[in-house]
């Protein structure tokens, strides 16, 4: 065995690319509305990369292309090596709102995503693996509770589960955590790193806290509106794993304070 | 006792005279009053007013019978009813007519509205001529049921299904467009056909919707057969009314409506415990929000 060549590998800038996006424009229509304008991007796999930009900037849209949910106007989407044409397999999604079905236990939510792909018999045969996942969130116990009884915090760590059912390849979230309470917040933060390192996925995430896309990434790219473009790639230098604690370090500051610095100029 | 200890470090006052500050929001003693025994009250209230009303002659009593008359006439009527005697054929006859009728709207009802709230064709193309029948008095149609289905149960039927198809349409079509943009966003995540988002999304979703409809037209359809029967003759609680009031018999109408109230009810319970069965999240969340 090369164990120069094992070595090399583990190094950051060897990792493999999973996401690359090549100037990716996009224009809707009604309005004309440019909201992305030649957008480039490349996730190494197993990275946490994070965008950051003021609401209505494209954030949103962005993720929707990656994911496939539309189409840009030009330029090119590829993940692990094949074009983004429509919603794939491969990708796990979460959003604002946990959206749990209310006529589904906790269980029964989590493995829909099996039951869509490979029909119900398939979905049962996941139950264990959709119990141990609760477990991994703490929610072990709630598997034959109806969504009514979640809390919101509860409610988006299902949601967390059922997006890694599949086991996507990668994580796009937009903005998942952003209707909770500042506490419950940063503990999801915390899990969602520890999910993250866990699993060795790769994550995409939207977020208009900047501290948030501090503590949790590798990357973050900032964005400025009109058109939606990045202006600047900040490597996060911080050590992992990262802690709350980390928050009040000098470092942590020096990195909120420059990225701030970036977005205001845009505010005027 | 950190209380207390609070109110000693403040250095005034003593730690006695610290009372419970438990109080209740004034309401009127109107609205404090048990329902049932409001209900009732109210109840009573009409039946004093209506007696006093045609004891003093104000109203003529052929046009307006006493209480104490309907009353009687209620006992004869169940008496009738109970025997098994002609008034329990006509109801029995009615009945079915509203059954069938019902049964009619909720399919064509069902179907018509997943072709409209689902396809693009039934929402531009169908639709509008479905608003356009709907705008219509459907009971003038009455005729012509009568006209082609004759004066047996089948016209009576088809005036009730008439009536009670279009709430279920727009219930059903309504419902499938309840279903909000994130659930959409996440079922097309998934790689969900559209079979499957019709089945496990939008249908699901609209459940409420759907019922609000079937109970809309449980109303209709009763109305639907009544009338039918009124236009139509036939043997149903409809003729038994039209003839007792050709006869100025008016107490017996009124505890023949009575009467025949009970069939509506009865369905609109039934839909009201099979909406409770099937959507047990809604009013689980209704009650959340309280
Ligand atoms: N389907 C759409 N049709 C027209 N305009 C849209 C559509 N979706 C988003 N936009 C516009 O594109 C811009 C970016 O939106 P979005 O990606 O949702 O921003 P963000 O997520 O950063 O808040 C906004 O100006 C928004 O109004
Ligand atoms: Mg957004």
């Amino acid at each position: 065995m090369n164990t120069a060549a094992a070595a090399l590998t583990k190094l950051p800038s060897h990792r493999d690319v999973v996401y690359e996006l090549r100037s990716v424009s996009k224009t809707f229509a009604l309005r004309r509305i440019q909201a992305l304008d030649k957008v480039d991007l490349r996730l190494e796999r197993g990275s946490f990369s994070s965008v950051i930009g003021s609401s209505g900037c494209g954030k949103s849209t962005l993720l929707k292309i990656m994911a496939g949910l539309q189409s840009p106007s030009s330029g090119s989407v590829v993940l692990a090596g094949t074009p983004v044409m429509g919603t794939r397999r491969d990708i796990g999604m979460m959003f604002q709102h946990a959206t749990l079905f209310p006529w589904r236990t906790t269980l029964e939510n989590i493995v829909l995503p099996i039951e869509i792909r490979d029909g119900k018999h398939a979905a049962r045969a996941k139950h264990e693996d959709a119990r141990r996942l609760l477990e991994l969130v703490g929610l072990k116990g709630f598997e034959n509770v109806y969504p009514n009884e979640l809390s919101g915090g509860m409610a988006q760590r299902a949601a967390i589960c059922r997006m890694l059912i599949t086991e996507p390849e990668v994580l796009l979230l937009d903005e998942p955590f952003s209707a909770l309470d500042e506490l419950s917040r940063d503990f999801m933060n915390m899990e969602l790193q520890r999910i993250c390192m866990a699993r060795e996925a790769t994550a995409f995430l939207v977020t208009h806290s900047i501290p948030e896309a501090v503590i949790l990434s590798d990357t973050v790219y900032v964005m400025r509106p009109r058109p939606g473009r990045v202006v600047e790639e900040v490597p996060i230098d911080l050590p992992r794993p990262r802690t709350l604690d980390m928050i009040t370090t000098p470092r942590f500051g020096a990195l909120v304070e420059h990225i701030r610095s970036r977005l205001d100029k845009e505010a005027l | 006792m950190s209380a207390t200890d609070l109110n000693d470090g403040l250095g005034e006052g003593s730690a006695s005279t610290i009372v419970d500050t438990v109080w209740t929001e004034e309401t009127s003693w109107l609205d404090r009053v048990p329902r049932a025994v409001s209900m009732l009250a109210l109840f009573l209230a009409f039946l004093a007013v209506w007696q006093v009303v045609t004891m003093l002659g104000i109203i003529s009593p052929i046009i307006m019978p006493t209480p104490a008359e309907v009353g009687r006439d209620l006992v004869t009527v169940a008496l009738n009813l109970l025997a098994g005697d002609y008034m329990l054929g006509a109801m029995w006859i009615t009945a079915k007519e509203v059954f069938f009728g019902f049964a009619i709207a909720i399919t064509v009802g069902f179907s018509l509205g997943v072709l409209v709230g689902e396809t693009s064709f039934g929402e531009r193309a169908v639709m509008p001529y479905l608003v356009a029948i709907d705008t219509m008095p459907k009971i003038a149609f009455a005729p012509l049921f009568v006209a082609w289905l004759g004066f047996d149960i089948a016209s009576k039927v088809a005036l009730a299904a008439f009536i009670a198809t279009f709430p279920i349409i727009v219930g059903t079509a309504a419902g499938l467009h309840a279903a909000d943009t994130n659930a959409r966003m996440l079922f097309k995540t998934m790689g969900a056909s559209r079979w499957q988002t019709l089945v496990k999304l939008k249908l699901p979703t609209g459940l409420p919707h759907f019922f609000t409809g079937l109970k809309i037209g449980s109303v209709g359809v009763m109305a639907g057969a009544i009338t039918g029967e009124f236009l139509g003759g036939g043997k149903g609680f409809g003729e038994l009314i039209r003839v007792a009031a050709s006869m100025l018999d008016t107490p017996r109408v009124f505890s023949l409506i009575l009467y025949l109230s009970l069939i509506g009810l009865a369905l609109f319970a039934f839909v009201n415990w099979v909406q409770r069965h099937f959507v047990f999240w809604h009013k689980a969340r209704v009650a959340q929000s309280d």
